[in-house]
């Protein structure tokens, strides 16, 4: 029973949360901001998010006549599952997971997210509009650069756990969590996860004071709905990997490791969402030189210290 | 596994088909990604999950990636859809034709129990192909690592903002 309906559950579950953290968001960038956010749907709002839903559900299903209408179409479709497929390696319990043990689980979600970015580059080509096909061509810029340093700076994980599948990575934290000697690499890692899910303050794609709403201006409808909560499953996904990665995932004393998971990755997702509301959004060329100047630089000397602390430890008893 | 690896190489060969009749750069570069995404599918049904990731990472997910932004930067019209189409006569498909006819003879004749290969091959672990790498051929890394640097270098050159010519 387990086996079946996880597979059903995850998607739906990851769905429904990411329903909800756009209301978690703006509630919370309220507070931030000292204004109240959205507080009159519901006890607190709560039921924002489902009034967003039904209104976008309602909305006509427009496709811009000058549009590529297959790959319009396509386009929010290939977002939304790259980003779904990746839960499935993602172990939250020691045992749970739909493939957690997978061999190469850390490689199947770089690919995922490889082929994330053709949500983004395909929308801007197939709008066939200036604005979404500027939105385009940064956002393939911008994350096909931060996909080098986001697997480089994994490597210092990879070399210290001595495996790709992300269940012996958490098994390998249980003395102390990766956070503690590999702080370089996630510092990396989470510089270059902002910029995979082109969050603020690295959304560039769509920056809305040069580019209107970058590439997915011409959407609208449930097109629109799917970008915007393949983004927010995104940053789920992001914290639920750094959790895994550098968190120690499920380890924890006293509560069970289900409990310890969505806590930490909860944590996260508030990390996330205070960046956007504490950080200024930088200059197109200065996001592109801190990518290669500075952190290409510091995850190849994460690696090189990693390896070379691994190759001391070996050879002196 | 056999039938689903009889479809995956299914699915590669008409999308590589499509990759060659598409006139529209963009659907052309979309069926190859799909051909690739099949490829690795085929990797990973013969034991190879680390070469089937590799794949998806750095062909599907990096070069075609780069390829759709060419062709997003020089943004061809119906001129070029055009052209393409005076292309695909069917006077061009001939040499082509008899050169993939050979190649898949020879595919065949491999698959047969005839040429002397044992199948199904024993998987390959991430730890196998580092190995090889950095053992067997490490020249050929180092050499392919000289070719890199090269061609960073020259990139570099020529993109280099030159003050003095303006």
């Amino acid at each position: 029973m387990m086996r079946l309906s996880l597979p059903v559950l995850t998607p739906l579950a990851v769905l429904g949360l990411a329903t909800m953290l756009t209301w978690v968001e703006r509630r919370l960038l309220g507070l931030w901001q000292d204004r109240y956010g959205p507080n009159r749907v519901g006890p607190g709002g709560v039921f924002q998010a489902v009034a967003d839903g039904v209104k976008l559900l309602f909305k006509q299903d427009w496709v811009p006549p000058f549009a590529d209408r297959g790959v319009f179409v396509l386009a929010p479709a290939i977002g939304m599952m790259t980003v779904l497929l990746s839960f499935a390696v993602i172990p939250f319990t020691a045992m749970g997971g739909i493939a957690g043990g997978m061999n190469v689980g850390l490689l199947f979600i770089l690919a995922m997210m490889g082929l994330g970015v053709y949500a983004v580059v395909l929308a801007g080509w197939a709008s066939n509009s200036k604005y979404a096909l500027l939105g385009g061509m940064r956002a393939a810029a911008q994350m096909i650069s931060y996909e080098v340093f986001m697997g480089v700076s994994l490597l210092g994980v990879v070399m210290a756990a001595g495996s790709f599948s992300l269940r012996d990575i958490v098994a390998a934290q249980g003395r102390v969590w990766f956070v503690i000697p590999q702080c370089l690499g996630f510092c990396v890692f989470m510089l270059a996860g902002i910029a995979e899910t082109h969050r603020l303050p690295f959304d560039l794609p769509e920056g809305e004071n040069e580019l209107g709403a970058g590439f997915h201006t011409e959407y609208s409808g449930l097109k629109f709905g799917m970008f915007f909560i393949a983004e927010y499953a995104g940053i789920i996904l992001v914290s639920a990997l750094v959790t895994t990665l550098y968190l120690g995932g499920g380890l924890g004393p006293v509560l069970p490791a289900a409990v310890w998971f969505t806590l930490k990755t909860c944590g996260m997702v508030m990390f996330f969402i205070l960046l956007r509301a504490a950080l200024p959004r930088p200059r197109y060329d200065q996001l592109m030189a801190l990518g290669w100047k500075i952190l290409l630089p510091l995850s190849l000397l994460n690696v090189m210290a990693t390896g070379t602390i691994m190759m001391l430890r070996a050879t002196t008893p | 596994m056999h039938a689903l690896a009889l479809l995956s190489a299914g699915i590669a060969f008409v999308g590589a088909i499509m990759v060659i009749t598409r006139r529209v750069a963009v659907h052309a570069v979309l069926y190859l990604v799909v051909t690739l995404l099949a490829v690795a599918m085929v990797l990973a049904l013969l034991g190879a999950a680390f070469a089937a990731m590799l794949e998806i990472i750095i062909y599907a997910g990096a070069i075609m990636v780069l390829f759709v932004f060419v062709v997003m930067m020089l943004n061809s019209g119906q001129p070029d859809a055009a052209r393409e189409g005076e292309w695909l006569r069917p006077r061009a498909w001939a040499g082509p034709g008899v050169l993939a006819g050979l190649l898949c003879g020879e595919l065949l004749y491999a698959a047969t129990p005839f040429s002397g290969h044992a199948w199904p091959l024993a998987p390959l672990t991430a730890r196998d192909v580092g190995l090889g790498l950095f053992g067997h051929y490490v020249l050929m890394v180092e050499l392919a690592s000289f070719l890199l640097l090269a061609g960073l270098i020259s990139a570099l050159h020529i993109g280099r903002n030159r003050v003095e010519d303006r």
